[in-house]
């Protein structure tokens, strides 16, 4: 049973359409990458799934049925821009909203103090929100989005003003979450990271998707038939190569349509070559970004 | 636990937290607790004056010589107001009058003194009125018959009901003065209430923290446990003026007597001023939800909440029309209409009886109005919460009420 399962979606706002026929699903144990250029319609998706507004037709399921409150305690939703009551205690807050997902305030008293520890903050439990730096409270509603243990985690644009140190962090808490068979949907820009993590792939531009699916595959897909190669001796000609383009500390060997990597990589190991480094070229993913969404991007 | 009780807890008990809530709770009473301590402080200090205090008179007319003692004040004759004038200058005397043949003719006095008064003193007016009405009277009438005239008319008014038995309510000013002071108090927490649920909320959207919060729960208990959060603390707080009155009036009646011993709050006051608070600040509560979903921010929000605050707060400027013409179609009208029935039934419940139709209408709309608002205000919440930085037309907002 998919965790979401998004069909034939539209939204529309006065002036504009939000979403156009969108259609995708999220697996359980999966990270997946929700990206899209400004104004795309990833937030209004991300609304939709989590009944904060509704669509104009479609069909939106979490966990094999239309979100109800149960369903809402299955969840856990950090939002791109981020708040908490200013003036409550870390505690109280971190109980108060766990209790909202239908947590019982001493379980989660108990869980939070252990998350608390976990990221080096109990010694500010006590604190008011206001009292604590922008990452730390970030850390904060990270903790609230997780503390009811959801099957379900959104995360809009989590790692934008952490330090290196908390990104790695929240970096190693998403992939424990995805080992523990929950569903990760990361809205992000950071095209590397979407890449990092990421198992599936959704990208939207202009309401509609564009590109949907394994990220391994549709890189695949945009690969131009070349290999990244370090060696050390003398390469001189080889047949089936069409082009050489130097970088540094490796070489991109772009080859004709009849040859494959394969029987690039046996002439090479037939002349002696020793080979560093032997690795098929794909594109980065900023660069499908850019091919897909580049000409389209307003 | 039921979400919308943990909102409701929550937003109870953040408002009790809040500094402006417990001044305004605990200043009523604590205001009239003073007043009544200055009282007995200024009356301890401030002993009633037992000098006597002479006072001149020129007789021009002539039989104005006895009932010159008049409490603490003397009255002493002088041949002129030359005489006078020195004895003035002296400071002998503390102020003298002239009685010439136009007293006589007209009433007229002249009075001088070295003090720059407004009146001459309360206590001198009454002292030249009686020494001037005995000299007059004497001989005439019986003494008893002069200190009856001098005395102050004293009615003791009694009401009774329809059966011929003593009513409960009396009336009277009393009467007039519980109500007010309570349709004060309502439009002030009315206001305050309002302000704080729309910089709640504006906090809310300005964060994104409505984002969660509409993850975890649904509009419509949001806003139950938004209302009802605020409800319960203005209850409390009226809850501790009601049981404040009678416990200050009794204290303030023990000591001081007087004025405050005919003041009465009526058990039948009481319970419909409990039912205006809870269902006024219900209503405005969620009139200020809607505002507050819609505003872009919490000032804006608070300006436009004016609009709905200030019918409410209005029927205090004509309270006086309200005093005088309880039952004017008007007021009925006014009684009815929603925003402004939690004031205009408590100003005319002092000065008249208001028909029981007209308080059971008055409550069903007022209900009405509340349930119809809930609906209203879970579609406005549901459209314009998420919608940051814009503040949307009025047409617009008809469209998308009309929509859903």
């Amino acid at each position: 049973m998919p965790a979401v399962e998004v069909s034939h979606v539209f939204k529309s706002y006065a002036d504009k359409v939000a979403v156009e026929d969108l259609s995708f699903s999220v697996e359980p144990g999966e990270i997946f990458g929700l990206i899209g250029p400004n104004g795309a319609g990833k937030t209004t998706t991300i609304r939709m799934m989590l009944d904060i507004i509704k669509p104009d037709s479609g069909e939106v399921t979490i966990l094999g049925k239309k979100l109800d409150e149960a369903a809402k305690n299955s969840l856990g939703y950090l939002p791109e821009e981020r708040g908490l009551y200013k003036k409550l205690r870390v505690m109280d807050s971190i109980i108060y909203l766990a209790s909202l997902k239908g947590m019982n305030p001493a379980a989660a008293e108990k869980k939070a103090e252990a998350l608390l520890a976990q990221m080096d903050m109990l010694a500010s439990r006590r604190k008011k929100i206001d009292e604590l730096s922008k990452g730390m409270s970030q850390i904060i509603q990270l903790i609230v989005t997780i503390i009811h243990d959801p099957q379900l985690v959104v995360l809009d644009e989590p790692f934008s003003g952490l330090d290196p140190v908390n990104t790695e962090l929240i970096k190693n808490m998403l992939i424990e979450l995805r080992k523990q068979g929950k569903a990760v949907i990361l809205s992000l820009h950071q095209m590397n990271q979407v890449e990092e993590l990421s198992d599936r792939i959704l990208m939207v531009n202009k309401g509609k998707a564009v590109l949907y699916g394994n990220l391994k595959e549709i890189k695949a897909q945009y690969r131009h038939n070349a290999v990244l190669l370090d060696y050390e001796g003398q390469l001189g000609e080889v047949p089936g190569v069409a082009e050489k383009k130097e970088h540094k500390g490796y070489i991109e060997l772009v080859l004709d349509k009849t040859t494959t990597p394969r029987q690039l990589l046996e002439r090479l190991v037939s002349r002696g070559i020793v080979i560093n480094r032997f690795e098929i070229a794909t594109p980065p993913l900023n660069e499908i970004f850019l091919k897909v969404v580049g000409n389209d991007h307003e | 636990m039921n979400k919308t009780y943990l909102i409701f807890n929550h937003e109870f008990r953040t408002t009790l937290r809040r500094v402006g809530f417990i001044v305004m709770t605990f200043i009523v009473p604590l205001i009239a607790l003073l007043a009544i301590g200055a009282y007995h402080v200024i009356s301890g200090a401030v002993k009633p004056s037992v000098k006597i205090t002479d006072i001149g008179y020129v007789d021009k007319v002539g039989g104005f010589s006895n009932f010159t003692s008049q409490g603490n004040i003397v009255l002493v004759p002088y041949a002129s107001t030359d005489e006078a004038n020195q004895a003035l200058s002296a400071k002998a005397i503390k102020e003298y009058f002239v009685i010439s043949p136009q007293y006589m003719q007209y009433g007229l006095l002249n009075y001088y003194t070295l003090e720059k008064q407004l009146t001459p003193p309360q206590a001198t007016l009454t002292a030249i009125k009686n020494f001037l009405t005995g000299n007059l009277l004497a001989d005439k009438v019986p003494n008893t018959t002069i200190a009856l005239v001098e005395e102050s008319l004293n009615v003791v008014a009694t009401r009774l009901t329809d059966s011929g038995a003593v009513s409960p309510e009396q009336g009277g000013i009393g009467n007039l003065l519980i109500p007010g002071i309570f349709s004060l108090l309502l439009v002030l927490s009315i206001t305050f209430a309002s302000s704080y649920l729309i910089q709640g909320l504006g906090d809310e959207k300005e964060n994104r923290l409505i984002e969660v919060l509409l993850s975890s729960v649904s509009v419509r208990q949001l806003i139950i446990g938004k209302v009802l959060g605020l409800g319960a603390a203005g209850l409390l707080q009226v809850l501790v003026w009601v049981i404040s009155a009678p416990l200050l009036l009794g204290l303030a009646s023990s000591s001081i007597g007087g004025f405050f011993a005919s003041l009465k709050v009526t058990p039948g006051f009481m319970i419909l001023c409990l039912t205006y608070f809870i269902l006024g600040y219900l209503l405005f509560a969620m009139i200020s939800t809607a505002i507050g979903a819609m505003s872009p921010s919490a000032r804006e929000g608070q300006q436009f909440a004016t609009l709905f605050t200030l019918p409410a707060i209005a029927p205090l400027w004509f309270s006086s029309t309200i005093l005088l013409f309880p039952n004017s179609p008007v007021w009925v009208v006014f009684t009815i209409f929603p925003i402004t029935a939690p004031v205009v039934l408590m100003l005319r419940l002092g000065a008249t009886d208001v028909a029981a139709w007209q308080i059971i209408v008055s409550i069903l709309v007022i209900l009405l109005s509340i349930t119809g608002g809930m609906l209203l205000t879970a579609r406005i919440v549901r459209t314009y919460l998420l919608m940051y930085g814009k503040r949307p037309s009025l047409g617009e907002i008809v469209r998308n009420l009309r929509n859903g």
